[in-house]
């Protein structure tokens, strides 16, 4: 506006200044990256599992913070001002106090970050990314024979139809219409006002599927080997609701003995005793075969353990397992084994050779993740079906 | 801001210079800019319009354009020190704020142009920054985004650690010039430093003698092949790291030379913005305002030095300060105070002298009085079990903390302590510890990319819980030894 050699004051076009925007896509970029890298810690975070109805999680990205030699803030005498009366002993803040940011100046910025950096993902985003790399195994055999069933529906209102198929409500209802419209007294029925129900032929996709859920509750089950249960299956029957259009999931739960229990009942309560896993296995065979049959019922049983069992059950095991493969389009025993210590179950487990059998052994939180791929990948020499 | 606002804004600017010239501000050609708060808050994430891409500016931006879009706190403007110097303003602004943020804006600039700190930073940074960063970018094409930005994280880590000092620089020449004349068999003599030189060029005609020379590799042996300790290890590894390509050198050095231009900026953060509130307060009082502009003005200053529990608002400390010394010199208490001349009346000019002369240590050391320090109610506080609680109120101890937290603008001083230890070219920095420990984490992150600058094992020493901690990264992991 001026041409001042003093001053100016001017006022540009700055639309097509993009630079901060392109810079914020790229940080974008990196925070999805971030969570694919990191969705081991991520899909075994409490914060997630146990959140109530909350679409969007925080998700600490720690790969992501911009990182400095810089001094131990908690540790630190910091300087502060007060109304006038301060005396040594006030409290100023209860927890972290706010980042000092005052009028944002101009130079590198000097203020005390946050810790890490959190991102606001949706569990959609991280389900996606999660159920990307997931696959169904040993569908192939089910998908030839009968993925669809046929279905009729009643689901349309016409004018010509069969006399059986009259809608009487609706017939009536047009009648007393058309003689208030002409205004004739009492009502009559005429062709004009008959209505038809009509019905249509629909594909209905038959695909549910059945998620056994056995779980060792002796006494050496702890915390932790619960927590990676509870973990392992929230995202099971998350991405088996991908796949298919029903996913029941029935808990047994069992020491010695095995008994179907509520969901509460099995991720919460600990009982003793002793090991005998024939004994789940057992109940869940006869409830396929009592509730779901094969032709119908996708089932994936799975079974959670420390792999302390009665040895001389192990053989009986091995044999109903093999059974319980028979049956299943996957069979997974995961044994949560934090200490290393030797397992009776999983060495029995390591001669049993079946297509739908698969083992994976959980020592840390992020290994659930991993058994989660190992479980839902294509079965070998079998390809990408999902 | 439409026509007429911007056409008054113009004539408004025209009387504030003139009030702040007869005030005795002397600043540069001034250029305002009115923009959107898109441009303005990219400006004020890279710190400079022109500087160059990297996504932790983009993390920046987003998180400051948030917040404005949230109303939770908003730039009013950016001012960069240049010569002609630019200052953006919001083009959300009202009149009277931008108005306001004129006054201010040419009180800054006047400090850019006249402190000390800031006489050797470039006037013309705005164009280097440019074409730093077209060179960056051309390394992108040339050698992958990825690349390129995995290098940047490295950078950036280690960025702040840079000595604008006159002392180090003396030093490094005086380490340079000897090694110069040892490697022609001269005598280590500071008698031949002092060899005054016919031109600036001088030192190019010996060039052609260094391939004669007979290079005696012998004398280095008893001498530092390195001067150490070095607290510019940014200039430490361009110099002298095995690891480096060239572009890679050349990226250290666009890193180096933007700290050292925003460093002094750390440096005197509480005076700078504390001299810009003292002059818009009285520049704005000398307009003729009506009285809702008058009642506009007083919130926005007020919401400007609103003090902050748990931190230093520069503006209100910086303000109270230069405002006692005003009253000081220009009544001076009876006695007690002997280095202020008793005839009074000198506020001004000992304002004046300050603004030149001093940096925010000094001003904290100088000028925080007891009597300010009870005023504004000063007082340090800790982390006390879960709470934050006041720890001290005593004027001496609280001043002196923040002092100390001034030193080096805020941040760890590091040197390089060895370039060769274990006789294995490892490298070691060791943290000046003053009574402060580092933060662990961040510490064990940042070695990483301590040893991608240096390609060989990196180690750093600092103090924690009261021993002597030895942190070591050797590319893969990092481990800490305590001594």
């Amino acid at each position: 506006m001026t041409t001042n050699t003093e001053f100016s004051l001017s006022r540009e076009d700055w639309s097509l200044h993009r630079k901060g925007h392109q810079d914020q896509e790229r940080h974008q970029e990196k925070v999805k990256q971030a969570i694919k890298d990191n969705l081991a810690d991520i899909i075994s975070d409490e914060g997630i599992i146990l959140r109530d109805g909350q679409q969007i999680v925080k998700v600490p990205i720690r790969s992501l913070d911009e990182y400095r030699i810089r001094y131990n803030f908690n540790k630190n005498k910091q300087a502060g001002s007060g109304n006038g009366d301060s005396q040594v002993g006030d409290v100023v803040a209860s927890g972290k106090p706010a980042d000092a940011s005052g009028k944002g100046g101009q130079g590198a910025g000097d203020g005390q970050g946050v810790d890490y950096y959190e991102a606001g993902v949706s569990l959609e985003e991280i389900e996606e990314m999660l159920f990307a790399e997931l696959a169904l195994p040993n569908l192939a055999r089910k998908s030839a024979e009968q993925v669809t069933a046929e279905d009729v529906e009643f689901r349309d209102v016409r004018k010509i139809g069969l006399s059986g198929n009259i809608d009487k409500r609706r017939t009536l209802l047009e009648a007393i219409r058309r003689s208030s419209r002409s205004g004739d007294e009492g009502v009559s029925i005429r062709k004009d006002d008959l209505r038809y129900k009509t019905w249509e032929e629909r594909d209905l996709p038959d695909s549910n599927a059945v998620v056994f859920a056995l779980m060792d509750t002796s006494g050496s089950m702890g915390l932790f080997e619960k927590y990676a249960a509870r973990t392992f299956f929230f995202w099971m029957v998350r991405f088996l609701r991908t796949k298919y259009e029903t996913v029941q999931i029935r808990y047994i739960a069992h020491h010695t003995e095995a008994k179907e229990v509520s969901e509460e009942h099995f991720f919460t309560k600990g009982e003793s005793g002793g090991t005998i896993c024939s004994s789940a296995y057992e109940l869940a065979l006869q409830l396929a075969e009592a509730e779901y049959p094969a032709d119908h019922y996708n089932l994936y049983p799975v079974h959670f353990s420390d792999g302390d069992n009665l040895t001389s059950d192990n053989d009986k095991c091995i044999q109903l397992v093999r059974e319980l493969c028979n049956r299943s389009q996957m069979f997974a025993y995961a044994e949560v084994n934090q200490y290393q210590r030797n397992s009776t179950l999983m060495s029995a487990y390591s001669k049993l050779r079946h297509p739908t059998f698969r083992t994976a052994m959980i020592r840390e939180k992020a290994d659930v993740y991993k058994a989660l791929r190992t479980f839902f990948s294509p079965a070998p020499g079998e390809g990408k079906l999902a | 801001m439409n026509v007429a606002e911007m056409a008054e804004l113009d004539d408004s600017i025209a009387t504030m210079m003139d009030i702040a010239r007869q005030n005795g501000l002397d600043f540069y050609p001034m250029r305002f800019e009115v923009c959107p708060a898109d441009i303005l808050y990219t400006f004020g994430a890279y710190g400079m319009p022109t500087r160059f891409h990297h996504w932790s500016f983009g993390k920046v931006f987003h998180r400051m354009r948030l917040e404005y879009d949230f109303g939770l706190s908003r730039i009013y403007e950016l001012v960069i020190n240049s010569d002609p110097c630019y200052a953006f303003l919001l083009d959300g602004n009202t009149l009277l704020q931008n108005k306001t943020v004129c006054a201010h804006v040419l009180a800054h600039c006047d400090f850019f142009k006249n402190n000390a700190t800031f006489r050797n930073t470039s006037r013309d940074m705005v164009e280097r920054m440019a074409s730093s960063a077209d060179r960056i970018r051309q390394y992108e094409l040339q050698y992958g985004r990825d690349a390129v930005e995995a290098f940047l994280d490295a950078g950036l880590a280690c960025q702040e650690h840079i000595d604008p000092s006159t002392y180090g620089r003396m030093q490094r020449r005086r380490w340079w010039e000897g090694r110069y004349q040892e490697q022609r068999g001269m005598a280590h003599d500071d008698s031949l430093r002092q060899r005054p030189k016919r031109s600036p060029y001088d030192d190019l005609w010996e060039l052609d003698d260094s391939g004669n020379a007979s290079r005696n590799e012998a004398t280095d042996v008893g001498r530092p092949r390195f001067a150490l300790p070095q607290k510019d290890i940014l200039l430490f590894l361009i110099e002298h790291s095995p690891a480096l390509k060239s572009w890679e050198r050349d990226i250290l050095s666009i890193l180096r030379e933007e700290m050292l231009y925003f460093w002094p900026q750390l440096e005197t953060k509480i005076m700078n913005e504390g001299w810009a509130t003292y002059w818009h307060l009285r520049i704005m009082r000398e307009l003729d305002l009506t009285p809702e502009d008058a009642i506009e003005f007083a919130k926005m200053h007020s919401g400007v030095v609103l003090p902050s529990r748990t931190s230093i608002n520069p503006y209100h400390l910086g303000l109270a300060i230069w405002e006692s010394i005003e009253k000081r010199w220009d009544a001076p208490a009876k006695e007690g105070e002997r280095r202020i001349p008793l005839e009074g009346g000198g506020g001004r000019a000992k304002m004046f002298e300050v603004r030149e002369m001093e940096n925010d240590i000094s001003f904290l050391r100088n000028y925080l009085t007891k009597e300010l320090v009870e005023e504004l109610d000063l007082y340090l506080y800790q982390k006390v079990g879960a709470d934050w609680k006041v720890v001290e109120t005593d004027w001496e101890k609280v001043r002196d903390s923040i002092c100390a937290s001034r030193v080096n603008g805020g941040i760890p001083v590091l040197y390089v302590e060895d370039a060769d230890l274990n006789q294995n070219g490892e490298l070691l920095l060791q943290h000046a510890y003053e009574g402060v420990e580092l933060d662990l984490r961040h510490l064990e992150k940042t070695l990483p990319h301590v040893h991608r600058l240096w390609g060989r094992t990196c180690h750093l020493k600092t103090v924690v819980e009261g021993r002597e901690v030895l942190f070591s990264c050797d590319g893969k992991r990092v481990q800490r030894k305590f001594m």
